[in-house]
């Protein structure tokens, strides 16, 4: 039987040299004269392991990592010059995990529909074609699954809205903006199972009555949008997506833009500007854009990864989904580990497992090998946190009840060296270039913060211009119509809170 | 908001082009980024001289068209150096030094072919730092590394 060795082709393990990699393991199969096929799958998402290499063997896949080009020769002999592994599966990063929506990732071919199918792709399509859309919208809202792109909004219940709502024309968004700051689990998604992502957006068209998707990628990411775009090419090809979806007389179709470099569109209701073609400023709500949406018709907005847990929820049915997870919080969360950590990667897990669980077992501590002093948790508009706080459950309400959230799930650690009073500018900072330019606060006090953290650090009146940090955090806070001029406060004040001796340390240095 | 890019030597306009470009994706609902979009990557950026025929085209006004070609980042108002280097700038990748990577590339790179802007997350924050060169993606970089690989 043909050997199948494999050779992720997502981008952050080609940023690495995975190509490289993988036309060295070409020669070699040709010079050997191998009865091998190359695979390209998406990234496992060990990333401190790429670019891993994996053979096909008796007992499961065997890899190596990280593989330098120089050292593939090696790993067809005896004395392999990379690292091994053995077993992927059997590493505990990913065996301790609950792959869920993540389950194909890494493993088969993203652009081979047949690869997709065999592994249980298409059954929740293929199920969701045989109830009524009423059912379809009731599990998702059994499953408990709540949006993953930061709100948390409990998708079942937006689905609901929009399948209510008149219209002729409804639309399906996917907002696959993802700029949070270390978060990448939708671009690994869409490069790594994009048929997922088309499967659970055509399960949404068939819920709400929508014949018509758009998926709004970022422009910092080209690879999954040419990734996405070949997808989308072969599920027209094979009538799972066109006027006749699955041969069931049902007609859904996708439509993939590009962003154009704005934090901002990653918020709905400027993500639905874009589209149309304007400016990316936020809207005022109501009306809801389930109400009133792209185009004005009634529109369901929901991340990557919400849409690409619906076909596990129709497949497998809600319990199966809802079982995961505690309290509110039910499934599984792709967490992303970054940063300044040993072993940073996707973890998905049912909610519930603390902030030590990833940064310490998971991440194995810090890269540089010091003492980890912060992590944020969601984002830019994320909570700093300090150790003290490291034993929360990884859990919307847990989160939110220390001042925190898991938005996207980007957990970025930072070592001793790290200054939250520098963080905190650049916190302020961020908000000023991204704003959109709307709200006074948003657009002109982050500016003002800035400036004063700067005074800060430069030592002068340090007590006052904290208190006037802490007041323009309340303006942000209480005068912005979005979360960015509304949360920029959080990461702020968490480092206030948190680690005030930053806000001093400059000036005791220039006494 | 973000600041406009650099000014930098007028590269050959083409205005038949931009209104082929224009008339080709016009049908698209909400077709001016596409457009825009379409303009910048053929042209490097998107000369003052396409926004009134992009107008036409869509039956906008210059203004409407001048304000969406202002929002954006990604679109150049001027042609871009031989070589760009976006560097992440966002806090995963500070948290691996981005922020001294910076400075240092500044400083090498001051009044030569290549360009230092800043971007924030390129989704590779496990792999920092991160930029994206020459459009292509980049991890575990230092100083040494950036400059070869925007020098070839
Ligand atoms: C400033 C800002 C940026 C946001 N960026 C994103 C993003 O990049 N991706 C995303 O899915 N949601 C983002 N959101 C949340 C969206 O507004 C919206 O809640 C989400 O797309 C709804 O989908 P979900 O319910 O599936 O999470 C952002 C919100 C704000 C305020
Ligand atoms: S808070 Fe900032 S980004 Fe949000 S709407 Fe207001 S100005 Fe725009
Ligand atoms: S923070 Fe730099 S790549 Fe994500």
């Amino acid at each position: 039987m043909t050997q199948r060795i494999y050779v992720p082709r997502d981008a952050a393990a080609l940023s690495v040299g995975a190509h490289q990699v993988a036309q060295a393991v070409a020669r070699e199969i040709a010079a050997r004269g191998l009865d091998a096929e190359l695979v390209r799958p998406g990234s496992r998402g060990l990333f401190w392991l790429e670019p891993l290499v994996e053979f096909d063997g008796p007992s499961g896949r065997v890899g190596f990592g990280p593989v330098r080009a120089e050292d593939v020769p090696s790993l067809f002999g005896d004395a392999p010059k990379a690292p091994s592994l053995g077993r992927v599966e059997d590493l505990p990063y990913l065996k301790s995990q609950q792959r869920v929506t993540f389950a194909r990732c890494g493993i088969i071919d993203p652009l081979s529909l047949a690869d997709y199918e065999v592994h249980g792709g298409l059954k929740g399509l293929r199920r969701a074609l045989e109830i009524a859309p009423a059912e379809i919208v009731a599990a998702v809202i059994e499953s408990g699954l709540r949006g993953r792109g930061g709100a948390g909004f409990p998708t079942g219940i937006k689905w609901r809205t929009v399948a209510a709502a008149e219209g002729a024309q409804k639309y399906i968004v996917c907002n696959a903006d993802e700029g949070d700051s270390g978060t990448y689990a939708d671009r690994m998604l869409m490069e790594g199972d994009p048929f997922l992502l088309i499967e659970g957006m055509a399960i949404a068209g068939l819920a709400v009555g929508a014949t018509k998707g758009f998926v709004y990628i970022r422009s910092e990411y080209p690879h999954a949008f040419r990734r996405m775009a070949g997808a989308v090419e072969t599920a027209r090809a094979a009538r799972l997506l066109g006027p006749d979806v699955l041969d069931s007389g049902r007609e859904f179709d996708i439509e993939l833009r590009l962003g154009a470099g704005a934090y901002i569109c990653g918020e709905e209701t400027s993500l639905l500007e874009s589209l149309e073609g304007k400016r990316g400023q936020v809207r005022a709500k109501p009306p809801l854009p389930a109400i009133q949406g792209l185009f004005a018709k009634p529109t369901v907005v929901n991340n990557v990864l919400s849409f690409a847990a619906v076909p596990t929820v129709m497949a497998e049915g809600a319990a199966f989904y809802r079982d995961f997870g505690m309290g509110r919080s039910r499934g599984t969360m792709p967490i992303q580990l970054g940063g300044n950590v040993k072993r940073g990667g996707l973890i998905e897990r049912a909610f519930g497992l603390t902030l030590r669980e990833i940064v310490e077992d998971y991440g194995g501590g810090t890269a540089t090998g010091r003492p980890v002093r912060a992590v944020q948790v969601g984002g830019p508009l994320g909570a700093y946190w300090p150790d003290a706080l490291f034993d929360t459950a990884f859990d919307y309400e847990a989160f939110a009840a220390k001042g925190g959230m898991i938005g996207h799930g980007g957990v970025v650690v930072f070592d001793d060296t790290v200054d939250l009073a520098r963080q905190a500018r650049f916190a302020l900072e961020f908000c000023a270039i991204e704003s959109c330019g709307k709200c006074t606060p948003c657009r002109i006090g982050s500016t003002r913060g800035v400036e004063t953290i700067d005074k800060i650090l430069r030592g002068e009146r340090i007590v006052e211009n904290i208190d006037l940090v802490r007041d323009l955090c309340e303006v942000l806070r209480d005068g912005s119509l979005c979360a960015l001029g509304g949360l920029t406060p959080i990461p702020v004040m968490s480092a206030l809170e948190h680690f005030p001796e930053d806000f001093v340390r400059d000036a005791v240095a220039a006494a | 908001m973000r600041k406009p890019g650099k000014t930098l030597a007028p590269a050959p306009f083409d205005a038949d082009e931009v209104r082929r470009l224009a008339e080709g994706l016009k049908a698209l609902d909400g077709a001016l980024l596409p457009i825009l979009h379409a303009i910048n990557d053929r042209f490097g950026h998107v000369d003052e001289r396409a926004v009134p025929i992009v107008a036409d085209v869509l039956n906008l006004t210059r203004a409407e068209v001048h304000g969406v070609l202002t929002f954006y980042h990604d679109f150049r108002r001027a042609p871009a150096p031989r070589h760009v280097v976006r560097l992440c700038r966002a806090e995963a990748c500070q948290a691996m030094g981005a922020d001294a990577l910076h400075a240092e590339l500044e400083k090498a790179c001051r009044g030569g072919p290549v360009l230092v802007e800043a971007v924030y997350c390129l989704g590779n924050c496990a792999l920092s730092p991160a930029a994206l060169i020459d459009g292509k993606l980049y991890g575990r970089l230092d100083v040494a590394k950036v400059l070869e690989l925007a020098r070839t």
